[in-house]
């Protein structure tokens, strides 16, 4: 959804001239939004340390970091981010690499697929991937099957999930592959190379990759932070990632749960802070909301 | 758009080069086709097929008949707009305070950073936070029912309600509006405002008639996107409430576990028509940004 922070990762931030009086209405409204911000992660803090009646413990964290299920999902989880991010790169990078080269007649096209899934959100996007790929997959307008169907087999649940993933991502991985092109100058460093001798491959791992890697990692994070507390795709195609498990926990469980789900918090604040960090300028967001 | 210039020599190149071209686009396009336009389409052509597979309107006629549907979605655009208006016009305060609002520097990039971790933090996580906050033992509920006397839940208030679930759609709504209005606000030159104190205009001259003017579109288009965000929300609503409060996604959540509606093309019809809304409501925030990009680049 949040297209307008990707075409703002560009602008930098700009100091602002003070006022000399103090700007009480300011401060009210920072203070009020800070209280909102802080209060419920300070109460889940509050409320994960109280395991041990009568005594602050880290008890409910060691549980839940015992439960094997928590390390299956969890690893399985970020699996799935790692899959769908180096997925994403060999889609996406070459693409918009050779658009920007080569096609640029494609690059209206290709904006408004990058834009499509703002418009078809995870709900619908799982509803329409389980249709099509819980029947065999035929050649349109004939009998002939293409392959099995996707949802009975183990690999092919993790093809399509990582695949809805992508989709997901791809507004955000996409336009920072692409912004992160623009701001280098995709064309002369291609001719340099080539003349230089290079080939394709050579050209994209070595010298484009390299110059790009900071909206690509930015990318990358964001992608992270989307993918690892999925919950819409991954229980709607049954798979045991760690959105699903944290839900499941909260049925039957009250403090691991709220252990967890600042742990999550703090995952996800360490993969703004480095986009932050890398960018160096505007926060970005998505969301799995 | 620079590019487009550059696609004028493409007709002077050899035709028979041309389509060679596209080759390098193909496993994008083949991606795109198999894992979001087929699935949409998918979806289209069920909202007009009938149980014998024969073409029907009826599934969308029926949309606008049965109240428990029409009910649903007028729920989520409550919800959306309650939280849209309500995240917009604190978040643009917020986002004025720390812009031109006269609040220290480091404040900013601390708001800044801090509504990038928020607006990201949704989901199962959010909703146990709030529970935790709000809930029936929730902190905030306890010190308002020890310090101050005040029983929230006797007075009628509940974290699973639309109020509930308004307040927690909230965490990612206002900071997302952040987001937005930060970098537009930063676009309000000096110079306007010195032009409009030097022919005398008072502050609330400015803001009226110079200021907000130029503001209004991007306002608009950011509240606009906010609606969209809580539109198409699932995850965090289902957490929380466990699908008691039907939502349009909530429904479509239930309609793909099994056929609740006893009609699978009325299941398509009705997420075609949340396709429907986000599309408007995201080709109005587009419309939105390219009018307020007139004057804020």
């Amino acid at each position: 959804m949040n297209l307008a922070k990707v075409q703002t990762l560009t602008k930098a931030s700009k100091p602002k001239p003070q006022n000399q009086r103090i700007p009480v209405w300011s401060w009210f409204w920072f203070i009020l939004g800070a209280l909102y911000f802080i209060l419920p992660l300070l109460a889940t803090l509050e409320f994960s340390l109280q395991m041990k009646r009568d005594q602050i413990s880290l008890l409910a964290y060691q549980k839940a970091f015992e439960d094997p299920q928590f390390i299956k999902t969890f690893t399985y989880s970020n699996v799935l981010a790692l899959a769908t991010i180096i997925a994403g790169i060999v889609l996406f990078v070459p693409t918009a690499y050779w658009i920007r080269l080569r096609l640029p007649e494609a690059r209206r096209l290709t904006e408004f697929i990058t834009f499509l899934p703002f418009v078809v959100p995870a709900i619908i996007l799982v509803f329409g991937l389980i249709r099509i790929y819980s029947t065999p997959v035929k050649i349109p307008f004939t009998d002939i099957e293409l392959f099995q169907p996707l949802t009975t087999t183990h690999f092919g649940t993790n093809v399509l999930i990582v695949a809805g993933y992508m989709v997901l991502a791809m507004p955000y991985m996409y336009r920072s592959v692409d912004i992160g092109m623009r701001t280098v100058d995709v064309r002369t460093l291609t001719e340099a190379a080539q003349s230089l001798g290079a080939n394709w491959f050579t050209i994209i791992t070595r010298v484009i990759l390299p110059n790009i890697r900071a909206s690509l990692l930015s990318g990358a994070l964001l992608t992270f932070a989307i993918v690892v507390g999925e919950v819409t795709l991954a229980s709607f195609l049954g798979v045991n990632a760690f959105g699903p498990y944290l839900f499941l926990l909260g049925q039957h469980l009250a403090y691991q749960p709220a252990a967890l789900s600042f742990v999550t918090f703090l995952l996800t604040w360490m993969a703004m802070g480095l986009i932050q960090l890398f960018t160096g300028g505007q926060g970005q967001a998505a969301g799995a909301h | 758009m620079t590019q487009t210039t550059l696609s004028t020599p493409k007709k002077i190149a050899p035709v028979a080069l041309d389509w060679k071209k596209w080759l390098g686009v193909i496993p994008f396009f083949l991606f795109a086709v198999l894992f979001l336009i087929l699935p949409s389409l998918r979806l289209f052509i069920g909202s007009f097929t009938d149980n014998a597979g024969r073409f029907t309107v009826g599934n969308i006629l029926e949309l606008f008949e049965q109240k428990s549907i029409l009910d649903a979605y007028w729920l989520s655009i409550r919800i959306s707009a309650v939280t849209a208006i309500g995240g917009g016009i604190f978040g643009f305060l917020l986002a004025y305070a720390v812009t031109i609002g006269g609040l220290p520097s480091p404040l900013r990039s601390m708001l800044i950073t801090f509504s990038g971790v928020a607006s990201n933090f949704a989901g199962v996580p959010l909703a146990f936070a709030f529970v935790a906050t709000l809930g029936r033992t929730g902190i905030i509920t306890a010190i308002l029912k020890n310090v101050f006397h005040i029983n929230i839940y006797q007075a009628g208030f509940s974290l699973y309600s639309f109020v509930g679930l308004s307040l927690t759609y909230m965490y990612f709504q206002f900071p997302l509006m952040v987001l937005i209005m930060a970098p537009a606000l930063d676009g309000l030159k000096r110079e306007w405002r010195e032009a409009a104190e030097n022919l005398g205009a008072t502050t609330f001259q400015y803001w009226s008639q110079v200021a907000m003017p130029i503001l209004l579109p991007s306002i608009l288009g950011a509240m606009i996107l906010l609606f969209g965000n809580a539109f198409g929300a699932y995850a965090t609503a289902y957490a929380l409430t466990g699908g008691s409060l039907p939502i349009v996604t909530i429904q479509i959540g239930a309609q793909i576990r099994g056929d609740v509606l006893h009609n699978p093309g009325l299941g398509y019809a009705m997420a075609m028509g949340m396709v429907f809304i986000m599309a408007i409501s995201l080709a109005g925030y587009s419309w939105l940004q390219r009018i307020s990009e007139r004057w804020l680049r």
